[in-house]
């Protein structure tokens, strides 16, 4: 009898799902469905496939200058820079195309991934500069130039396919997820702001002359080709800049915590098109 | 005699306003008061919590030190500290209330 009961506790205890703070549960797929229902009540106008378009889905005004610039996409230049160094010999012979499944082509919509043997979430960037070490190469600044060249050629590939994340029924992934969350949610800086407060509270609002872009979808443009920035910019790029916007302390491109919030965001982000690289005011 | 007294009342509330006015920061309590800001400042940048405006305010206290306004330079790391008490107590209460935030 006694038997009995250790076996049901270890099976009730095996199969509990990672607890929050207050005992809730970590639970993405419901997090993604009510996700989805906020925004898609929130703009109900909206068709479920324009919220990858950021601030272009918001304003009509904006969206006119966005079709003109798109006749001569600013980041055409960075997508061809980006497929020469795909193929361009590292010293030893082998190439940036060699570390990536189908040779980098049409993948960028599984990233990032929970990698089981680290037990962290590898985003694209990671991968790209993890690959240059791996062949004794320099690395990339995470932020914007090579980096977002590449990212930008491995984003292009991938137009028309969904995105496309997974979290496995590992607890350091669900855990790795809700830090995303959490780290989403959380406010910070002297302003106080949590990517919340912009991207979900605000979104379809101006904060000074921007349009501030829905949550939903957001990272299903990247990189971008930022006018603000007069170039172009990695997911580390603006992750670092709403930070310091914020008044908040930048973390380190690729922090653990960045690469969560990266994760949890993309997750949110899952069935929309890619259709990155984009260009944004 | 009451003149007498009255001259050195006079003489005793100026001396002790001269004392007052030459009350200064010593670059002792400057190296004190930036000492406790930055060590509150690091802890910040620890939890992964700080602001820049904390950084700004300590280098504007060390510049400040640097040419001699301890006055200046103790103000500008009191505040300094004040601000990066406020990003821990920050980060603290945001840790127990975000999931209040989150879309369910």
């Amino acid at each position: 009898m006694l038997r009995k009961v250790f076996i049901a506790l270890a099976i009730i205890v095996g199969t509990a799902q990672p607890l929050l703070a207050g005992n809730m549960k970590v639970d993405p797929k419901a997090d993604f469905k009510a996700f989805r229902e906020y925004f898609t009540k929130k703009f109900p106008n909206l068709q479920l496939n324009d919220f990858v378009n950021g601030p272009y889905s918001m304003d009509v005004g904006l969206r006119k200058q966005w079709i003109s610039i798109e006749q001569f996409p600013p980041y055409e230049f960075a997508v061809d820079k980006g497929k020469e160094m795909m193929s361009k010999p590292f010293k030893n012979g082998k190439t940036l195309a060699d570390c990536f499944s189908n040779k980098g082509v049409g993948i960028r919509q599984n990233y990032p991934y929970f990698d089981k043997k680290t037990g962290e979430v590898v985003t694209l960037e990671l991968a790209v500069n993890q690959c240059l070490k791996k062949n004794g190469e320099k690395t990339l600044n995470y932020k914007k130039d090579d980096m977002a060249a590449v990212t930008a050629y491995m984003a292009f590939t991938s137009r028309g396919k969904n995105m496309d994340i997974k979290i496995p029924d590992d607890p350091r992934a669900l855990a790795a997820y809700n830090k995303g969350e959490e780290y989403f949610y959380t406010r910070r800086g002297q302003f106080n702001f949590s990517c919340a407060s912009c991207h979900v509270q605000l979104a379809g609002k101006h904060l000074r002359t921007e349009v501030l872009a829905p949550a939903l979808g957001i990272l299903n443009a990247m990189p971008i080709y930022r006018s603000n920035w007069g170039g172009m910019g990695t997911i580390s790029r603006r992750f670092t800049s709403c930070n310091t916007q914020v008044r908040a302390d930048a973390l380190k491109p690729q922090d653990e915590l960045y690469r969560d919030v990266e994760y949890y965001l993309s997750y949110m982000g899952n069935g929309l098109p890619i259709v990155g690289p984009g260009s944004r005011p | 005699m009451r003149t007498r007294a009255l001259i050195r009342l006079a003489v005793v509330l100026s001396v002790a306003g001269m004392t007052t006015a030459t009350f200064a920061a010593s670059q002792a309590d400057y190296k004190a008061a930036y000492g406790k800001a930055e060590a509150a400042a690091k802890q910040a940048v620890k939890m992964k919590t700080g602001w820049t405006t904390t950084d700004k305010e300590l280098k504007a206290a060390k510049k400040a030190a640097a040419t001699g306004k301890y006055d200046e330079a103790v103000k500008l790391a009191d505040h300094a500290k004040a601000l990066a008490e406020a990003s821990i107590a920050q980060a603290k209460e945001q840790a127990k209330i975000w999931p209040e935030a989150v879309i369910r």
